[in-house]
């Protein structure tokens, strides 16, 4: 069976703080985990929950307090390793005194292409991310959407098997979000390995074979998405709208009103009932769906649970 | 080779870019200012005075762009985390580190070489020809440049440890430490024991000697430097500057980004 193409064993990343650096603050604890081969591979959790931390531990831009990882079976002190994968790091910020396609030429030329191959790569890259028209253009007067964008391009160019991107959707307008993840598709399409970080469910939703759900540092567990973060269904909701001249009817009470529009949230046994009594009443109805929990809901849910495990252990301590 | 020379040729276009070589225009009417003065106050000693301010100028300039951009060079990249998709690139830190140091001791050629250039035509136009003494300008040049490098190594290693502004603050205290290692060495103090005198000279054979690099006087007398000292100043600033190099590519390839 072929090795994972990401492997995480016990990997702790404390930051020294205060008087002498004697204290310790630790960002990512014990995190063991791994990435199969051609999978999309959300990294979920909410701001300084350890995304970036581990991220930037596989790419060495820190080193860890303990544990190792591996990329493609490599140690990720191998700099050869490095010809595997593509970055994208969180808000990234180039050279501003270069414009995208010196920029692309530039980290092109790390990679083992010959001149024509690294012409070629990097018009079809500014072209696959939009920026054909801008490539000429300095940096320094690129917009943060425009920035995220060559980044990707980078974090591509050389054909990478493994890509990790962290926040990719960081910053970008919706039809940004939605280039992103098309290209995050297309990339497991051609059967590239990604790992990204969200902190957006929809996306892990849409676009992951599994997440990951890290809350203070510690993985919280790993998963499909349905399993993991709960994306199921909490009911049904319903926008109608009626006519004046209607009559109320008992649903009516339980409805909230905005503008023409009425909002009811039904359990989804009670949904085909509730439809046929809105039906008979005359109400014209706009749309069906799922009620999902917010992304704060569920973060917040995790977080709670932290604190009510670190109160039960501190009672059964006592 | 090839991925220190990308991240120096990277290094060298930054540098065009940002405008650092616009400080020849500041050289270039300090050089008419004085020619056009000189010319007019003094007789017999124009070479001189024209040498000693051109090299003069040479020095402090570079001094300037070495410690700034030098400590710059890393720390920058770092705050403005332009280094992060960098390394995650197949190419390491110290290639990366010897690259920096590549690129800005090609600017500061180029820099010292056009305001050499401005120094001859200077001295052209205060005495309406050159001398074949006046060749030797070519010699304390080369020293200056060779300093040059070496300040740059020392800026860089700071920079890998600790903040811009000590960084800045510890190179040119090393500088002025440096002009003054000889002085170290030959020191003779009635009050001092044996043990400390021993303890100053080791001192000063650690510190870099920017005074080797100095031959301005010589040279603004139209007298030659000896290839001999050439050679040696070279072997040292080499040698000094690649251990510096390799000091701060071992604090550098263990140094956690933000």
């Amino acid at each position: 069976m072929a090795s994972p193409a990401i492997e995480m064993e016990h990997l702790s990343k404390e930051y020294p703080y205060g008087f002498l650096h004697l204290k310790k603050r630790k960002s990512l604890e014990d995190l063991t985990m791994s990435v199969e081969n051609g999978e999309v591979f959300g990294f979920l959790g909410p701001n300084g929950a350890g995304k970036s931390t581990t991220i930037k531990l596989l790419m060495r831009l820190i080193f860890p307090t303990s544990g190792t990882a591996r990329i493609l079976g490599k140690s990720i002190e191998d700099v050869a390793m490095h010809q595997e994968i593509g970055y994208l790091p969180e808000q990234p910020y180039f050279y501003d005194y270069l414009t995208a396609a010196e920029l692309l030429d530039y980290f092109a030329r790390f990679h083992k292409l010959t001149a024509s191959d690294r012409q070629e790569r990097v018009q079809r890259m500014l072209k696959k991310v939009g920026l054909e028209t801008a490539k000429k253009i300095q940096l320094r007067k690129y917009s943060k959407g425009m920035l995220q964008r060559v980044g990707l391009a980078q974090a591509i160019l050389h054909d990478p098997e493994v890509v990790v991107l962290d926040e990719p959707m960081s910053g970008l307008d919706p039809l940004g979000r939605r280039e992103v993840r098309d290209l995050i598709l297309e990339l497991k399409k051609e059967g590239r390995t990604v790992l990204f970080s969200t902190h957006i469910l929809s996306d892990a939703e849409t676009l992951c074979d599994r997440v990951g759900v890290i809350v203070g540092g510690k993985l919280r567990g790993v998963g499909a998405p349905d399993e993991m973060v709960g994306i199921r269904a909490q009911g049904m909701e319903v926008l109608f709208e009626l006519a004046s001249s209607a009559k109320p009817f008992p649903l009516l009470g339980r409805a909230t009103k905005t503008g023409e529009r009425y909002r009811l949230q039904v359990a989804e046994a009670e949904l085909y009932p509730a439809l046929d009594e809105l039906k008979s009443a005359g109400a014209r109805i706009s749309s069906v769906s799922q009620l999902k929990p917010t992304l704060e809901e569920f973060f917040m849910h995790l977080v709670d649970a932290d604190r009510a495990q670190a109160s039960a252990v501190e009672v059964s301590g006592k | 080779m090839r991925k220190v020379w990308t991240v120096a040729a990277n290094t060298f276009r930054e540098a065009v870019r940002d405008r650092v070589l616009y400080n020849l225009v500041f050289f270039a009417l300090l050089m008419m200012a004085a020619a056009i003065l000189v010319g007019q106050i003094s007789i017999g000693i124009e070479q001189s005075v024209i040498v000693s301010l051109g090299l003069t100028a040479i020095s402090v300039i570079g001094i300037f762009i070495a410690v700034f951009i030098g400590v710059g060079l890393v720390s920058k990249e770092m705050d403005k985390r332009t280094l992060y998709a960098l390394l995650a690139k197949p190419v390491e830190r110290w290639q990366f580190l010897f690259g920096k140091f590549v690129g800005l001791v090609l600017t500061l050629a180029v820099n010292t070489a056009a305001m050499t250039v401005g120094l001859y035509l200077a001295l052209w136009a205060v005495k309406h020809r050159l001398t074949g003494s006046d060749w030797y300008l070519i010699s304390a040049v080369y020293l200056i440049l060779l300093k040059l490098a070496l300040i740059v190594a020392l800026a860089m290693l700071f920079s890998c440890f600790t903040t811009p502004f000590l960084a800045i603050l510890y190179t040119l205290g090393l500088y002025v430490a440096g002009l003054f290692a000889e002085e170290l060495r030959t020191m003779k103090a009635i009050s001092l024991s044996d043990s400390t005198m021993r303890m100053f000279r080791a001192i000063s054979y650690m510190l870099p000697n920017f005074e080797n690099f100095n031959v301005m006087g010589a040279v603004a007398h139209g007298r030659a430097v000896e290839v001999t000292l050439l050679l040696r100043d070279t072997g040292y600033a080499l040698l000094y500057s690649l251990m510096v190099l390799a000091a701060a590519a071992m604090v550098f390839s263990r140094r956690n980004l933000k």
